[in-house]
């Protein structure tokens, strides 16, 4: 350097890496093996120890991952873990229903063969993703994994956030980031407040293996307590998302597997021939909890911490695989530009891009199941006839697969399939 | 403010600190020129990467390359390619800005050499660079030619140079001085003068007889909807950059 008496003033800057990231669930590592895709240093603090985020039972979790989504998976390098285990949606049909009737004759069909990209998604159980993601972040130079530690105090500076874990240890980077889900503790140590509202339901979620194949086929079912989601996962094998009033639902939960399947077999009949649950039985009350902002100095929040949404239609995690793209791509970006990637100038741009975004799928899902749960007979004919509306018309029938397949939008580079 | 060991007192730290602190607000006083830049960095950035075969996705990209940044300001590209790994020398006429920009780097641990001097001064003490940036700045200027000789002469050769500016023509003076100045309030009024204003054909024509060899032009174009900036290949009726090569002797 010219002028090495100012050389000593490097000293005093040291980062454990340039990105602290909370939370090693799924946005956390996606995120993490992006910016170190991108030449960023990364480490990801998980509360788990490593041994219990290994588990490889099948638990009955599945996600609905759209083609997005899949696409930033192999940009990441997890998705050729999971393809084997992964099963192509290939059609969607959406229908509205009541119990004990069969379904209305207007009928939703989307099928992927209307749009040129392939499949509108994936449906991928969580144990094959989890073990996939913490192998790739195993086999990656740049990120250190912090397992079994929480985070216990945080200080933004005007140069770097520090936090401060149980054991007493002190991790300093560029940006902290919150991938630490809807009650997130990096945005409440941070003060940032959250808007939110509840559904009045509760999902219902389980596994179940039934006699005839699936087809690759998923089922929306709108009911009028709530609607029914019945997912293809590989085999003779589904996952269903099913939803509820609060009290309804705690009936059902309490209900041994026999009366669970009792309840269950009336609302999507018997076009899967006979049905049995396949590992363990979920609920989880819906609301919505939006945080009053996504980025502060030096810091930033990713997936549920930013935005908990309704799992209508399997979106949170693709919500969320959204924000960890166009985070990666944003920081990446400002980092081979020379800039200071924890600045508010560089992080505004994030929240600025995936606010909107957000904000209008929170509201469009809530609408869409408020639309769809009731039994309003002049709600019920409107839904009918936009049904058929949609249908007929092949430009708008293509939008909603778009839609479905999350390719609408302003979208992050690495889910269109190319490098960060 | 011609020696690196000026001792400051207390008070100036703080007026320097304050300073400083405007000059980094993405909202305050110079939020156009903190709008402008992710666009005006990935030029900058692209063309010397292209020009000395460097890898912008490599650490450090600019190692070794020697960088001097005319009109520094508060070091809003000083500081980005001294991150890159260039060593940076930041010059600004106005010596007000100089304490500020090295208020800034300390506090963003980089190690830049601000001076507040001139192109044309240091020319005369023979400075020689790999890269030489006159980025927003010849608008300003009160004898374009003389100081492109300067800039020039500044450089090694085979070396770049990086210049950009504003046109002159009714969407500019509109744009530039009856929207930035008087709607938006972006900049002081009074901050450019329209006739002061260079096209890029003028701007070509000069930099040719200062004896550089134009390269390339392109537009930094502001999209009012989505409320960002882009670089163009055909749009350059108000923002625009050139680049530039001295080159060899025969």
């Amino acid at each position: 350097m010219d002028n090495p008496a100012r050389g000593g003033i490097l000293l005093g800057m040291t980062y454990d890496s340039d990105v602290v990231i909370v939370g090693g669930g799924l946005n956390g590592p996606a995120l993490a093996l992006a910016l170190a895709e991108g030449g960023l240093d990364v480490t990801v603090i998980d509360a788990l120890p490593l041994a219990a985020r290994q588990g490889d039972d099948f638990d009955g979790r599945g996600y609905a991952l759209a083609l997005a989504s899949q696409r930033l998976l192999r940009a990441v390098g997890v998705w050729g873990a999971v393809a084997d285990h992964a099963q192509p949606i290939l059609e969607i049909k959406v229908t509205d229903g009541r119990a004990g009737e069969g379904p209305s004759p207007f009928m939703l069909e989307f099928d992927h063969a209307e749009i040129e990209e392939g499949p509108m998604g994936y449906m991928v159980e969580d144990r094959y993703l989890r073990r996939a993601f913490l192998d790739a972040m195993e086999a990656q130079p740049r990120i250190t994994q912090v397992s079994g530690e929480t985070v216990t105090a945080q200080e933004i500076t005007a140069t770097g956030a520090t936090v401060t874990l149980a054991s007493g240890r002190s991790l300093t980077a560029r940006v902290l980031v919150g991938c630490d889900g809807r009650k997130s503790g990096t945005a409440q140590r941070a003060g940032i407040g959250r808007t939110g509202w509840d559904y009045g339901q509760t999902a219902l979620v389980c596994a179940i293996g039934h006699e005839k194949p699936h087809n690759g086929i998923a089922h929306q079912f709108f009911m009028p307590p709530g609607p029914l989601a019945i997912l293809p996962l590989p085999g003779n094998k589904s996952s269903i998302v099913w939803s509820e009033t609060h009290a309804r639902a705690a009936e059902i939960a309490a209900l041994d597997d026999a009366g669970y399947l009792d309840a269950l077999r009336p609302r999507f009949g018997d076009f899967l021939g006979e049905i049995h649950l396949e590992g363990a039985r979920f609920s989880y009350p819906l609301n919505l909890t939006l945080a009053n902002a996504f980025v502060k100095d030096r810091l930033a929040l990713v997936g549920d911490a930013a935005h908990g949404v309704h799992p209508i239609a399997g979106q949170g995690l693709n919500l969320g695989l959204r924000d960890v793209g166009a985070l990666a791509e944003v920081l990446v970006d400002a980092h081979r530009r020379g800039e200071d990637i924890g600045t508010i100038n560089v992080l505004d741009r994030y929240q600025a891009w995936r606010r909107w975004d957000t904000a209008t799928l929170a509201l469009a899902t809530d609408g869409f199941n408020k639309l769809f749960s009731n039994d309003n007979p002049i709600l019920r004919g409107l839904r009918d006839v936009g049904m058929g509306v949609v249908n007929a018309m092949p430009g708008l029938r293509r939008k909603f697969i778009r839609e479905a397949a999350g390719l609408s939008g302003d979208l992050p580079r690495l889910m269109q399939g190319r490098r960060i | 403010m011609t020696t690196t060991q000026t001792t400051v007192d207390t008070a100036e730290v703080a007026k320097f600190e304050a300073m400083a602190a405007e000059w980094w607000d993405p909202h305050g006083k110079f939020k156009p020129l903190h709008m402008l830049n992710p666009c005006r960095l990935d030029y900058i950035t692209r063309q010397i990467a292209a020009e000395f075969g460097r890898d912008l996705t490599a650490p450090k990209p600019f190692a070794g390359l020697r960088l001097l940044d005319i009109g520094c300001g508060g070091g809003l590209l000083s500081e980005p390619m001294a991150r890159l790994g260039a060593t940076v020398i930041g010059a600004d006429a106005a010596g007000g800005n100089i304490p500020v920009a090295r208020i800034h780097a300390e506090q963003s641990g980089l190690d830049i050499d601000y001076r507040h001097t001139t192109a044309e001064a240091l020319a005369a003490d023979g400075e020689r660079f790999d890269v030489v940036l006159n980025m927003e700045v010849i608008e300003h200027v009160a004898d374009p030619l003389a100081f492109l000789t300067a800039c020039r002469d500044l450089l090694k050769p085979g070396g770049l140079h990086l210049c950009s500016t504003i046109n002159r023509n009714a969407k500019s003076f509109m744009m530039a001085i009856v929207g930035a100045e008087y709607v938006m309030r972006w900049l002081p009024k009074g901050t450019h003068e329209w006739n002061k204003f260079i096209t890029p054909d003028e701007l070509f024509d000069l930099l040719k007889r200062a004896g550089l060899d134009p390269v390339d032009r392109k537009g930094f174009v502001f999209n009012p909807v989505s409320w960002q900036w882009s670089i163009s290949d055909r749009d350059l009726a108000v923002n625009y950059v050139t680049a530039s090569l001295r080159r060899a002797e025969a």
